[in-house]
């Protein structure tokens, strides 16, 4: 095979590149590093949950979003987990499904063992806050933030764990854009009176989400509702729609 | 010793369809101190009769704490139980990180069992020469478990094990009726009772040889000392002892005692045992 002979000495053949000497070797770069998930992909906006005098009412609204786009429609993402527990989310949808996979496969594994005991609100709180706070001190956090409503010992319980494994309980609760417009609605109806009951309730929680649809700009008005009740159980409603009164917006200046 | 060609390992059946090396590890049970179990609805009471291996040394414990809600007293090897009842506490433990409440009592035996099971059926291991009684309150309410070297484990109303451990279960099978619905204290009365029937007539219970311990509704596991151990005493104290018969300690209650053809059955130096190893 023919080969131009090099222009000099240890100079380069035609086509070649030359050789500096003397030059540092460059710094080898790792090859096997992965970057861990930084932002949510397909999200989805706030969740509202309220204690009432014999339950909780969790809702929330069918969008998962790409950014500002509205992609898909039709996404639940409040589940019944077993008789005494709801779970619901917010945030990175897919992260959602997987939790709720394995989630039900911990509720199936129990339901194996037969022997009478049944996962409870409280452990299933505490136990996606290890698991979620496990995530972020790997730097690779489940983008969510979970909604736990049951009841425990006959005393309605409701939870939420963020991504970071941050879990606090409390009367009221809501995620997302939600937490800065619905929860001091929420919280002054509640002090206001705080026997609430399931049908004064849930005209609150509508009122919420229509206060959100209007303010929220990633926000839909198809809804689910999840209500677990000491007595009635669990129940998943919907999709319901959120009422919506268009000519309000020609009192705005800005239109 | 060794009179039997199929007793030379874990894993080697005999032609009657036995496990020699096992059965040989349910007999280090029977080589411990008696220890009494029983339980009403709302109290599951461990009662044990502690031994000192020397006139130096201290009076060994026998109950031991797990966790809030159960606690378990040993017969056999000491050292086992020790093992056993640290997966136990870790068990719970992780149990309570991860979930936020006890570990129901039937899920831990059940992976105690496995534990145990594993050493029955691999050469590589021995079994635990020690067999537990388990007490707990859970959602279930009040139990009594009864584990042995052979892995088996037993759901109870009320049990003893340990040496001359018979005697107990008669007085306990005798007065099973009265246990649910007894108080705590009655309980206690009922299991000092069944512990002194174990006992030669020349020996008595005190408050150095007994351990009382305890768990029930709202009530965490709790093991008596001396000066709380001393009044339950007093309650039975000058009561008729029934005849101490001087039965020969029985191996443990089994399905297949019967006429079906036999093994030889071992010869278990229980002297040489003694020295050999620590049991309690």
């Amino acid at each position: 095979m023919f080969s131009a002979p090099p222009f000099w000495e240890n100079g380069p053949a035609p086509g070649n590149f030359y050789n500096f000497p003397n030059l540092q070797p460059q710094v080898q770069q790792p090859q096997d590093f992965r970057q861990h998930s930084q932002s949510p992909v397909t999200t989805s906006t706030s969740l509202v949950g309220i204690t009432y005098d014999k339950g909780i009412l969790v809702a929330g609204d069918l969008l998962a979003s790409y950014g500002s786009l509205a992609r898909y429609r039709n996404c639940p993402r409040i589940v019944k987990i077993n008789e005494n527990i709801i779970l619901g989310a917010s945030g990175d949808y897919a992260d959602f499904q997987y939790v709720k996979d394995f989630v039900e496969q911990k509720v199936i594994s129990e339901e194996c063992l037969d022997d009478g005991l049944a996962l409870k609100p409280k452990s299933l709180y505490c136990w996606l806050t290890r698991i979620l706070y496990n995530r972020r001190s790997k730097m690779d956090p489940l983008w969510n933030n979970f909604i736990v409503a049951g009841i425990q010992d006959g005393q309605p319980f409701l939870g939420t764990v963020d991504k970071h494994g941050t879990a606090y309980a409390d009367k009221v609760i809501c995620t997302g854009y939600g937490a800065h417009i619905a929860t001091p609605l929420l919280r002054d109806s509640l002090d206001k009176n705080p026997q609430l009951n399931l049908a004064e309730a849930k005209a609150l929680i509508e009122k919420c989400l229509e206060v959100l649809y209007y303010r929220d700009a990633r926000s839909y008005p198809k809804y689910q509702l999840g209500i677990i009740d000491v007595e009635q159980g669990v129940s998943i409603e919907g999709p319901l729609e959120v009422p919506q009164k268009w000519e309000i917006a020609y009192h705005s200046k800005r239109f | 010793m060794f009179r039997n060609q199929y007793d030379s390992d874990v894993t080697v059946w005999s032609p009657q369809g036995r496990l020699h090396q096992v059965e040989y590890a349910m007999e280090a049970v029977n080589l411990g101190s008696a220890t009494v179990g029983l339980k009403s609805n709302a109290y599951a009471v461990l009662i044990a009769l502690k031994r000192a291996s020397s006139e130096l040394s201290a009076y060994q414990k026998k109950v031991i704490n797990i966790d809030d809600h159960i606690g378990v007293t040993i017969s056999g090897l000491t050292a086992d139980a020790r093992i056993l009842s640290r997966y136990m506490r870790t068990e719970c433990l992780n149990y309570k990180y991860s979930h936020d409440t006890y570990l129901p009592l039937n899920r831990l035996i059940t992976t105690l069992g496995n534990k145990m099971q594993v050493c029955t059926q691999r050469y590589d291991r021995r079994p635990y020469g020690v067999g537990l009684l388990v007490a707990g309150y859970d959602d279930k309410g009040t139990h009594i478990y009864q584990t042995c070297p052979s892995a088996n484990y037993y759901d109870c109303k009320a049990m003893s094990i340990g040496s001359r451990s018979q005697s107990a279960r008669t007085y306990l099978e005798k007065h099973l009726d009265q246990f649910s619905n007894s108080s705590l204290e009655e309980l206690i009365k009922h299991g000092l009772r069944a512990l002194r029937d174990t006992l030669p007539p020349e020996v008595d219970l005190s408050t150095k040889n007994v351990s009382i311990g305890y768990v029930g509704k709202e009530q965490q596991f709790k093991i008596l000392d001396e000066e709380e151990t001393a009044p339950y005493l007093r309650l039975i104290e000058g009561e008729e002892r029934r005849g101490a018969t001087s039965e020969k300690p029985q191996g443990p209650l089994r399905d297949d005692q019967g006429d079906e053809p036999r093994d030889p059955m071992p010869d278990v130096a229980i002297e040489a045992a003694e020295h050999a190893m620590d049991t309690d």
